[in-house]
């Protein structure tokens, strides 16, 4: 009996200090990263194909799920403000929710999905099939060659992504609103647009996505990077790249907002 | 350097992604016109505008006329001036009156115009003489407490 319980706290002990020793791994894989990202910008065209990549090919899931969302929120919004008789700040719900948050965390979620997942199986397949090993022996660094422009690629992709899902998302809430239910077309741009602050509200949503991308593509990156050269360990690590970058993405959202929207009114 | 298809999906990318930084800082930030087709201007000065906003709606008898353009704060008389468009199609007397309401207890507020009788029409760049400026909510709570003490202290 004894000896279960020892080995429950070994187990226990030993997956801590795997998670540290993973983690240390990865600040030092990111900082090579960065160190190693002048390539990049030398040939800038690295970058260009790998946005279009993660990038452009996101873009039908980013501009559908913000319409989508959009509507959802007109329809929700105005089902609540209704009661209030202030049916004509529905627009300044829907920019809101969509500009601080919706925006950023939506779309880097769905990044992560769509994009995120793609990065790690396919540099777990090159792990795999040894091409990374390949380029070492050809003396060409594959974190300069292959990691660090699809870490560039995500951090630029991403504010992009973000700022059309929620550009979108307001014309499904307009579409909703204003067009459907018939809610006031002035009234639903004018107090969006008295409400709406660019620095306090736009700028802010830019930064959260930048964070977002730059925590979406470094996390998939090293899941690729560390999987275990086998079938099943590039599948294991394409779901722990969705897993983590989302959970990174809600917890970085909720310090990013502590720090940017504390004590408003 | 050498022109690819790829190049051609990002750049597009690129510019959609701007196009739509652009969309949220004026459309849904700030900044765009009123979009009304023929209008005119006439001009109000009210005493306290309370919450009214630049683009709400003018309405008489309950439908929409026209919009508010622009306010702002006249120095001469320590007065609000606010610039009302109103829709070509919609004519109104000289005397008219133009008062500043809310929809609903909470809700938005608009400028309701009550056209008068006087058979000269008003015209672009016309001053409404007639106003009556917002109910503040607080004022009027005050107003009623003041008189509610008032009362209290008549009675004994």
């Amino acid at each position: 009996m004894p000896s279960r319980i020892v080995k429950a706290v070994r187990r226990v002990g030993a997956r801590v200090v795997d998670g540290v020793w993973r983690l240390g791994v990865a600040s030092r894989f990111l900082l090579l990263t960065l160190a190693y990202s002048g390539t990049s910008f030398r040939r800038f065209h690295l970058v260009i194909k790998e946005i279009f990549s993660s990038g452009v090919l996101s873009l039908i899931i980013i501009l559908v799920s913000g319409l989508f969302v959009g509507m959802v929120l007109g329809l929700q919004g105005y089902n609540t403000l209704q009661r209030y008789g202030s049916a004509e700040s529905l627009g300044v719900l829907v920019a809101l929710s969509l500009v601080r948050e919706l925006g950023p965390v939506v779309a880097a979620l769905l990044f992560a999905g769509r994009a995120g997942s793609a990065i790690t199986a396919e540099i777990g397949l090159m792990k795999a099939t040894e091409q990374l090993s390949a380029m070492e022996m050809m003396a060409i660094n594959p974190i300069a060659r292959v990691v660090a422009p699809r870490f560039w690629a995500g951090v630029i992709s991403m504010p992009l992504l973000a700022a059309m899902f929620s550009a979108i998302g307001v014309f499904g809430g307009y579409l909703v609103g204003v067009k459907l239910i018939g809610v006031d077309e002035g009234a639903f741009w004018s107090q969006m647009q008295a409400a709406v602050d660019f620095h306090q509200d736009i700028v802010n949503g830019v930064i959260k996505s930048f964070v977002f991308g730059a925590a979406v593509t470094a996390i998939a990156l090293f899941e690729g990077y560390d999987a275990s050269p086998t079938a099943e360990g590039v599948s294991r690590a394409t779901t722990r790249t969705v897993v983590t970058s989302s959970l990174a993405i809600l917890a970085l959202d909720f310090v990013l907002t502590a720090f940017m929207f504390r004590g408003e009114g | 350097m050498e022109r690819t298809t790829i190049d051609l999906w990002v750049g597009l990318f690129v510019v959609m992604g701007l196009g739509a930084l652009l969309v949220l800082a004026l459309k849904v930030g700030n900044l765009g016109g009123v979009n009304i087709d023929e209008s005119y201007s006439v001009t109000a000065n009210f005493g306290n505008i309370g919450g009214l906003k630049v683009r709400a709606p003018v309405k008489s008898a309950g439908v929409v006329v026209g919009r508010v353009a622009d306010i702002k704060y006249d120095i001469e008389n320590h007065e609000a001036k606010v610039t009302l468009k109103l829709d070509k199609q919609y004519p109104f007397s000289r005397d008219t009156s133009a008062s500043i309401m809310t929809s609903g207890l909470l809700g938005e507020q608009y400028v309701a115009l009550e056209s008068g009788g006087d058979s000269v029409m008003l015209k672009e760049g016309d001053k409404i003489k007639i106003t009556q400026s917002a109910v503040v909510l607080e004022n009027l709570i005050g107003q009623f407490l003041y008189n509610k003490a008032a009362d209290g202290g008549e009675k004994k």
